[in-house]
């Protein structure tokens, strides 16, 4: 009962980031538990991923079965409820990804497991775990605690950790799956790959990039301005393109793009966990927003908190100014 | 298809100073303005455009206290047939499982198709209520979703996934939907609308109501239990730059200029 389980976390024939960044976790846990950490792969052909995993957890579990060709939360979770009744974890961990919230809140609720969702650290202090995870933006941090008994349930933020090199060289065991049967009430389809636009943004040297602060479609009149002035390419936070003043091939962040321009221009935006992930591997980062307390500018390099109707129209006259 | 939306009233905190208060449990939100989430919104729309294709019904359901009836109003007013409020000091809103539970003693004896929530609540994040839910109603579910095709009892749902791609399920229904911000265009509620909706009906329901008891739901028998609140330290590196608006554009302007950013 001291052992955490980790479910891995692939898609398209390619182990994602986040499950090596929760096996660093799981391991720093395992260590105070005194467990093992277990790497938990439900998938179809997955050889090379289970052998891979070997250096990132002390054990690799994996159900390989043409059932699971693609991932499919029905199919998971049956798999999982029979896997569970035999295997006991102290803790399990899920990616807080598309996948982790179509899965977690229901096997929560099936194994009556205790569940804290979008955890960006796990303590293990004086025996219990404490799980911290955020409200209001970013703006307020929470501390949780598990009550009853383990094995807990948590989904892990995502690009919170490092993905690391390997670290571990573990086990590695096929097992069967209790699945014996497709299922009709879910089927998966197909995959819709990310639309192309005219303009390549994780190819952009120099980004402007607007959020819900610059207000109306509009006011897009004056980034283009500023964009032209210093040859930039315009791209946006997600609440900028759900209105419609950019496509969505521009949006920059976890459910868009990932950017690493040399210069970023975040203006209007308050720097969202999901935006922050897009860009904060940019080399030099400005923010303009009104808000001192906005998580945008823990990012920053250089940042004005002011009013950007008042400061951007002047930082464009004065670029084309020094610029000649 | 009879459709349920499940709303949250929740405070817009993206320009505002947030202070946690004497509990270290809630923040003091005397000074928010509240409105729907974000997400909610969308799903009421999408509840709407659904009815307007196929017929049938869209009925309203909130878990929280009576201030948010003005909300429900309002999507009442862009097409809401009837609404159903469950308010109980005794809900533990830090638990989105105990919430869930609530949600799904409402909708259980009622006759339904689909059932539409926000993906995430813009203030607690948990992104958990609406999977929970079609775990207690014992039916499929799909998260994060951007489109909608409903046809022969069945939905093709689009899931949005990372970097842009999406993944499209086919469930039968009745089922769960969490909707995403972005997959449609939530309309103004029309004056006539608004008119209207002070006509329609808004229940207002107690656990007892829905043959739920406290221990269920509340604090005491959550699994989970929120420790405290506190404001996390902002470490950043930025340099500051001070000055009048037009001062501070013109010494980033140098500084971009003479420090090689561009
Ligand atoms: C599953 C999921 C995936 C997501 N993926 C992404 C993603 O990939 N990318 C993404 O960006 N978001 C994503 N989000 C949404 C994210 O959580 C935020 O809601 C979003 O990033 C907010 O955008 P914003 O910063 O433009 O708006 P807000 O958070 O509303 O911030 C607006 C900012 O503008 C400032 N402002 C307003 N007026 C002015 C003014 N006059 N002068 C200066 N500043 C002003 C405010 O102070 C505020 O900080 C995702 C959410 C979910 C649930």
């Amino acid at each position: 009962m001291s052992n955490i389980f980790v479910l891995v976390e692939h898609r398209q024939g390619e182990l994602r980031d986040i499950t090596l960044e929760m096996l660093t976790k799981a391991s720093q846990l395992a260590e105070k538990t005194g467990g093992e950490t277990v790497a938990l792969l439900l998938g179809n052909g997955v050889d090379s991923h289970a052998e891979k995993l070997t250096g990132y957890s002390d054990k690799v579990l994996y159900m390989d079965d043409p059932l699971f060709e693609d991932y499919n939360s029905e199919k998971y979770q049956k798999a999982l409820v029979a896997f569970f009744k035999e295997q006991k974890p102290y803790l399990v961990m899920m990616g807080h990804t598309a996948q982790g919230v179509d899965l977690a809140p229901a096997l929560a609720v099936e194994l009556k497991m205790p569940f804290v969702t979008d955890v960006i650290d796990l303590e293990y202090v004086d025996d219990k775990l404490q799980p911290l995870r955020q409200y209001y933006g970013g703006k307020v941090n929470a501390e949780f605690s598990f009550k009853g008994e383990p094995p807990y349930l948590v989904t892990f933020r995502e690009a919170t950790l490092e993905v690391p090199e390997p670290f571990k060289s573990g086990k590695v065991e096929k097992i069967d799956s209790p699945l014996k049967e497709d299922i009709d009430y879910r089927k998966f389809l197909e995959y819709i790959e990310a639309e192309v636009g005219d303009v390549d943004i994780t190819q952009s040297e120099i980004l402007v990039a607007v959020g819900r602060g610059v207000k109306e479609e509009k006011n897009m009149a004056m980034i283009e301005e500023l964009a032209s002035a210093i040859k930039a390419d315009i791209c946006a936070s997600r609440a900028a393109t759900d209105a419609g003043w950019l496509p969505h091939d521009r949006q920059v962040g976890t459910s868009g793009k990932t950017v690493k321009p040399k210069l970023y221009i975040a203006i209007g935006i308050s720097g969202a966990f999901q935006h922050l992930a897009g860009m904060k591997g940019a080399k030099t980062i400005i923010a303009i927003n009104k808000d001192p307390e906005a998580p945008i500018f823990a990012e920053a390099d250089y940042a004005i908190i002011d009013d950007l109707f008042k400061v951007v129209p002047k930082l464009t006259e004065k670029l084309q100014e020094l610029r000649g | 298809m009879n459709t349920f939306v499940c709303v949250k009233r929740v405070p817009d905190t993206s320009e505002a100073e947030v202070k946690v208060d004497a509990t270290e449990k809630d923040v003091d939100s005397s000074k928010f303005s509240f409105d729907i989430n974000d997400a909610d919104n969308y799903a009421v729309e999408e509840a709407v455009q659904i009815k307007e294709a196929q017929g049938g019904t869209v009925q309203v359901l909130c878990c929280g206290p009576q201030d948010a009836d003005m909300m429900i109003r309002m999507a009442l007013a862009k097409g809401g047939d009837s609404a159903m409020r469950i308010d109980d000091p005794r809900i533990n809103f830090s638990d989105p499982l105990q919430v869930a539970k609530v949600l799904a003693a409402a909708i259980k004896e009622q006759e339904y198709d689909l059932v539409l929530t926000g993906c995430w609540a813009d203030d607690d994040g948990f992104m958990a209520v609406g999977v929970a839910l079609a775990e207690e109603l014992g039916i499929p579910h799909a998260a994060m979703v951007k489109k909608v095709e409903v046809e022969d009892g069945k939905v093709k749902a689009h899931r949005e996934l990372e970097g842009g791609i999406s993944e499209v399920v086919e469930i039968t229904l009745p089922a769960v939907l969490t909707i995403q911000t972005g997959i449609n265009e939530p309309r103004y509620a029309p004056i006539r609308g608004i008119r209207q909706a002070q006509k329609k009906e808004l229940k207002v329901l107690k656990l007892d109501d829905l043959g739920i008891s406290e221990e269920e739901v509340s604090e005491d028998s959550s699994l989970i239990e929120l420790k405290r609140f506190y404001i996390p330290e902002v470490e950043s590196k930025a340099e500051i730059i001070e000055g009048e608006p037009e001062e501070k554009a013109e010494k980033l302007a140098e500084k971009m200029v003479k420090g090689g950013l561009i």
